[in-house]
This record gives C-alpha cells, sequence and structure tokens, in this order.
C-alpha cells in the first residue's frame, strides 16, 4: 500500500536528485583529496629545504629541476641528503598509510596497523638478528644484510599471523589478538638480544629500532617505489570488494565476495608494503594507524577515495616528522620514528576534536 | 522447469545436518513465500543454502532449470540476492555508497547512469531515499536493515532470500518493506522467500507459507491452508487459535504453550 503509491508517485523526480546529491559528495571527497595531496607537495619541499643549512624553496626548486645552477656543494646537500630523506619520508609513509587502511578494513578493526600485527616488531628482530650476528652472507655486505634479514622476519610474521588464524577458523578480531601476542613475543626475542650483545652492537639495534630516514639511498628509495607503484594499482582494482565489505561481512559474502580469500590477498598484499617500508627505515610506529584514521575522518570509507586518502595522509604525516625531526633540537636530527608519534598524536587529536564540532 | 525448485537439500555445520534431504514443492514465477517456522528450525540454514553461502551436502537446487551450487560465486550472486539476518555495520559509509558497492560488485554491466538510476529506485521503493546520503553510522538499526535490503534490491535478482528482513522494524516499516517485496516480485516475475517470526504478517503478505520444524518441511501452501492450529502445535509447540478478522483475514491468536 505505502509503496505502491510511493514507487509510482514520483520516480523521474526521484532519479537525478539522489545522483546529484551524491555527486556533491563526490566533488567534496576529490578537492579533499586534492587538498592533501597540494599538502604533501608543500611538506615535500619544506622537508627539503629545512636543515642546518638552510635552503631557500626557490634554490630547492630550481635545484631539482636544473642542478647545474647550483655550487657544487649546495648541488651534493640537496641531491645526495635531503632528496633521499624527504623522498623517503613521503615514500614510506604512503606504504604504510596504505597497508595500515587496508589492514583495518579487512580486518574490520580501527586498531590494525603494521605496527599492532607485529609487522614492525618482526623487522626489528630480523635486523638486530643480522646485527648482533654480525651475518654477512655470500659476501653481501651488511647495509643490505639488515634489511633483508627484517623483510624477511616482517614478511613470516604476517604469514605467520595469517596462518595461526586460518588454522583457528573464521574469527577476524583472532587475527589482531595473535598479532598483539606476537609483539610481545618477539620484544622479549630482541631484549634477549640485547642482552647478549656488546655495547656497539646494542647501539646498532637501538637506533635501528627507533626508525630514521638517515639510511636512505636512492637504490633503496627505487625499491620502496616500486613496491608501492605495484601494490597501488592492484588495491584500486578492489576498491569495490572492499567497500562492501565495509557495509557488513555477511552482506559482502551474499553479493558473491569471498571475504576469506580477499582478506588473506589484502593482508599479504599490506604485509609486503609494510614490511618493505620498515625494513630499511627501522620502525616507524603511529603512521600506519593515524594516516587510515584522517582520511577515514576527511574522505569517509568509500574505497575509492579511502585508499588514496591513507597513502596521502600517511606521507603528509611522516613529512611533516620529518621536518619536525631536524628542527626539534638544532644541528640534531632526531630518529623520525620518535617524532612521528609526537607531531602525529596532537595532529590526530586535532582532527577528532574538529570533527566533533563540525 | 520454471520455478525454484529443491530437492532432498541436506545442509549445516561440518558435524551437524541442520536439514537433511528436505524437498520444496515447486516455487512458482512471481511468488512470495514465506518461510516461518521456530527457532533452530532451519529457516536461515536453508536461505543460506538456496543463496550457496556454505556448501551443499546432497540435494539439487535449480532456478529456472540452472543448478545454483553448480554455478561460480559471482555468477550465482547475479541471479540470487540474499540478505542475511546481520544488521549491516554502522560504518562511516554512506548509505548510498553501500548500495552503489552492491550494484557496482555484482552488476558490472550496467553503465554509471544505468547503476544511478537503479540506486535510485531501491531506494525509492523501500521509501527511505531520505536517508541515501546520511553515513551508516547515523542510520538506526531499522534504518540499517532497510540500507541491507536496498543492497539486495538494487541487483534485481530473480531470487530474493530475506532472512528476517524486518526483525529490527517497526509495525509501519514492517508492513511496507514486506509489501514493497512482494510488489517487486510481482512486477518482475522474480521469487521472494522471506524468513519471518510474525506469523500474521506473513499470513497478509505472502502468497505461499512453508512451516518448519527441526529441518524438515512440516507444511507448504496458501496461508490460509498452511496455518492451521495442528500445524501451529506440531512446529512451534503453542495452543492458538486461527479466527478472522472484521476484513476476513485469518489471524492467530496463542493462548498458551504446550508442555
Amino acid at each position: 500500500m505505502s509503496d505502491g503509491t510511493l514507487a509510482q508517485r514520483a520516480p523521474a523526480a526521484a532519479t537525478p536528485s539522489l545522483a546529484t546529491g551524491y555527486a556533491g559528495f563526490v566533488r567534496k571527497r576529490i578537492i579533499m583529496l586534492s587538498l592533501l595531496a597540494v599538502a604533501l607537495v608543500l611538506a615535500l619541499l619544506a622537508d627539503i629545504a629545512t636543515g642546518p643549512a638552510q635552503l631557500s624553496l626557490g634554490t630547492v626548486v630550481s635545484g631539482i629541476f636544473d642542478p647545474a645552477s647550483l655550487p657544487r656543494p649546495i648541488q651534493v646537500i640537496l641531491w645526495n641528503v635531503r632528496l633521499p630523506y624527504a623522498i623517503m619520508a613521503v615514500l614510506v609513509g604512503a606504504s604504510l598509510g596504505l597497508a595500515g587502511a587496508e589492514m583495518q578494513t579487512v580486518l574490520n578493526n580501527p586498531l590494525a596497523s603494521p605496527f599492532t600485527l607485529g609487522v614492525s616488531a618482526a623487522a626489528t628482530l630480523g635486523a638486530s638478528l643480522v646485527i648482533v650476528m654480525g651475518l654477512a652472507p655470500f659476501g653481501v655486505p651488511q647495509h643490505i644484510a639488515v634489511p633483508v634479514g627484517a623483510f624477511a622476519f616482517a614478511a613470516g610474521a604476517s604469514v605467520l599471523v595469517q596462518g595461526l588464524a586460518r588454522l583457528r577458523g573464521t574469527g577476524v578480531d583472532s587475527v589482531v589478538l595473535f598479532g598483539i601476542a606476537l609483539v610481545f613475543a618477539l620484544n622479549a626475542a630482541v631484549a634477549l638480544l640485547q642482552f647478549v650483545a656488546d655495547a656497539e652492537t646494542l647501539q646498532q639495534i637501538v637506533f635501528w629500532g627507533m626508525g630514521s630516514l638517515a639510511r636512505s639511498s636512492w637504490p633503496k628509495i627505487a625499491v620502496v617505489a616500486v613496491v608501492l607503484a605495484v601494490c597501488l594499482p592492484f588495491s584500486m582494482l578492489q576498491v569495490w570488494k572492499m567497500t562492501a565489505l565495509r557495509a557488513g561481512e555477511a552482506q559482502a559474502e551474499s553479493l558473491g565476495i569471498d571475504t576469506n580469500r580477499l582478506r588473506l590477498v589484502v593482508m599479504l598484499r599490506a604485509s609486503l608494503l609494510a614490511a618493505t617500508a620498515v625494513a630499511f627505515v627501522g620502525t616507524i610506529g603511529f603512521v600506519g594507524l593515524v594516516g587510515p584514521h584522517m582520511a577515514r575522518l576527511l574522505l569517509g570509507e568509500d574505497h575509492r577515495f579511502f585508499l588514496p586518502g591513507a597513502a596521502l595522509a600517511g606521507a603528509v604525516v611522516l613529512s611533516l616528522a620529518s621536518i619536525a625531526s631536524k628542527m626539534l633540537v638544532p644541528g640534531l636530527i632526531i630518529p623520525v620514528g620518535i617524532v612521528t608519534s609526537l607531531v602525529g598524536v596532537p595532529l590526530f587529536l586535532a582532527l577528532l576534536f574538529g570533527r566533533g564540532r563540525g | 522447469m520454471g520455478g525454484l525448485v529443491l530437492h532432498g537439500v541436506t545442509a549445516g555445520y561440518r558435524n551437524r545436518k541442520v536439514i537433511e534431504g528436505f524437498d520444496l514443492p515447486p516455487v512458482p514465477p512471481g511468488t512470495l513465500l514465506g518461510l516461518i517456522g521456530p527457532n533452530a528450525a532451519g529457516k536461515s540454514t536453508l536461505l543460506r543454502a538456496v543463496a550457496g553461502l556454505g556448501k551443499i551436502q546432497a540435494g539439487s537446487i535449480t532456478l529456472d532449470g540452472t543448478e545454483l551450487p553448480a554455478l561460480t560465486p559471482a555468477r550465482r550472486a547475479a541471479l540470487v540476492g540474499y540478505l542475511p539476518q546481520t544488521l549491516p555495520t554502522p560504518s562511516p559509509l554512506v548509505a548510498y555508497e553501500a548500495v552503489l558497492s552492491a550494484c557496482r560488485a555484482v552488476r558490472g554491466d550496467l553503465s554509471p547512469a544505468q547503476a544511478e538510476s537503479a540506486i535510485a529506485h531501491a531506494f525509492e521503493r523501500l521509501g527511505i531515499s531520505a536517508l541515501a546520503l546520511r553515513r551508516m553510522s547515523e542510520l538506526s538499526g531499522g534504518q540499517r536493515q532497510m540500507v541491507g535490503l536496498a543492497q539486495v534490491m538494487v541487483r534485481d535478482p530473480r531470487l530474493l532470500l530475506l532472512d528476517e528482513p524486518t526483525s529490527a522494524l517497526d509495525l509501519r516499516w514492517q508492513l511496507s518493506v514486506v509489501e514493497a517485496v512482494r510488489n517487486a516480485v510481482r512486477a518482475s516475475g522474480a521469487i521472494g522467500i522471506i524468513a519471518i517470526h510474525d506469523i500474521n504478517l506473513a499470513i497478509r503478505a505472502c502468497d505461499q507459507v512453508a512451516v518448519l520444524s527441526r529441518g524438515r518441511l512440516l507444511a507448504a501452501g496458501s496461508p490460509g491452508d498452511v496455518v492451521t492450529p495442528g500445524v501451529l502445535a506440531e512446529s512451534f509447540g503453542v495452543e492458538a487459535r486461527v479466527e478472522a478478522c472484521s476484513q476476513g483475514v485469518p489471524v492467530v491468536l496463542v493462548d498458551r504453550a504446550l508442555v
């Protein structure tokens, strides 16, 4: 009765208005995404310009597009120090932000991130093992062996968590619990290594664990960039499935989506992203957690916008943290892993409170 | 053969068969079938089996001659729309996006303009266009349930399987949702199966009623024939009367539980 009359009353009038109304949402999100991209470019330029030797923005821009125009020492600072740091910050931030967003979606848990699922802790253990044992397999130098060890352990931890969760059955929540349990076990193992290590090795392990962009180099940047460039398109292919999953697991299953398979594929991809990122720069917490939350607050959860937004937000946060790491104590670069939380937490709280008012 | 036919269907969990050797007489196109029965009678298991969630252990399920379990999940999802009993998540998704993602995930054949009009039509049919641009986290449980139903309706499936679609709804919306489903089924010649606890609503809205008890079919047919004191006593364990209301519609009045 009510429906019959409703349906006959205004189908033609309602059809454009609903789509038009939603188009307004889409427009706002595109604008927001563009603003994030602009913020990232500004943060990147500021990051490049910041340091013991102050470079003006003009110097930075002209130095990037026409290196020959600068005096040789400035050229070296720009291309061998500032640019690798700043670009690594962007790539690692984007990788961790994207990985965190995908993990939060498929695990249906806002606390999921590469950090809470043990990826970072496993990387630290892998790196520590290589450092302590002084491993140099097949004559591979340590600056390559350490990230390889970190990556192997980080990837192994992800597979282990996935395997345990599958063995146990369906529960999504159990993945996060396994991850947290794993973090404790891994931290204990790292502590044990630190306990038996001599003073110099101990210092190396502790420093690695802090997370620092100081290890950036162009080949490392290339690896992180390639992994991100390969993973992002695959993520974007699954945006509808992930959006449907956010509307409800049972609902997604009824759409013919194999949610278990989707979860496994997404988790492996996110783990690859996170493991690659932390293997080169060490433990950088919070970015993988706060990037997705910022994107969610600004863009909602339509994954067409949410995933790129989380990558951009993660990159912005790590860029800002990189700037702060150079400015907090003049003449000293604080490991950026320490700063991410110091910069990220107030930013995050500001967003949360800002949204409460709106 | 047209319509939906179930023959010898056995389904359940790994160690426990909830329904065994279940037969359902052919359900012709354009029919709304009400599935009633006590808790744990196997209503949800039956719907999930037909929807293809969880493998059936034996038997055959055919829709218009097509064997449903043999289809790929994507092909089956295009034919069969299933509304789970669980309400959609109160996520920050806008209701429109929840329905849009359902439409895009299943109906890849639709152009953006066709998808837009299908979505608008689904919201319109259920009378919930006003909710379309609100976040799911701001909606009540009943409103989210209707968005869930819109996710099913937008796909325009040949077979709608709705597991208690009115469990979170108030009186007015119970009626209008069930009638919206019935109208949609009649208009498109699809088949609707609706698991429902409110027997009086089932009698009013459904063309046929099937009564389940302990994993088997107790009775099936037109509501007037099937819903009798004897069937109610056997399936639900209650002493009940079926009387005609002032407009001549049968009404079930439950007097007491049988021990």
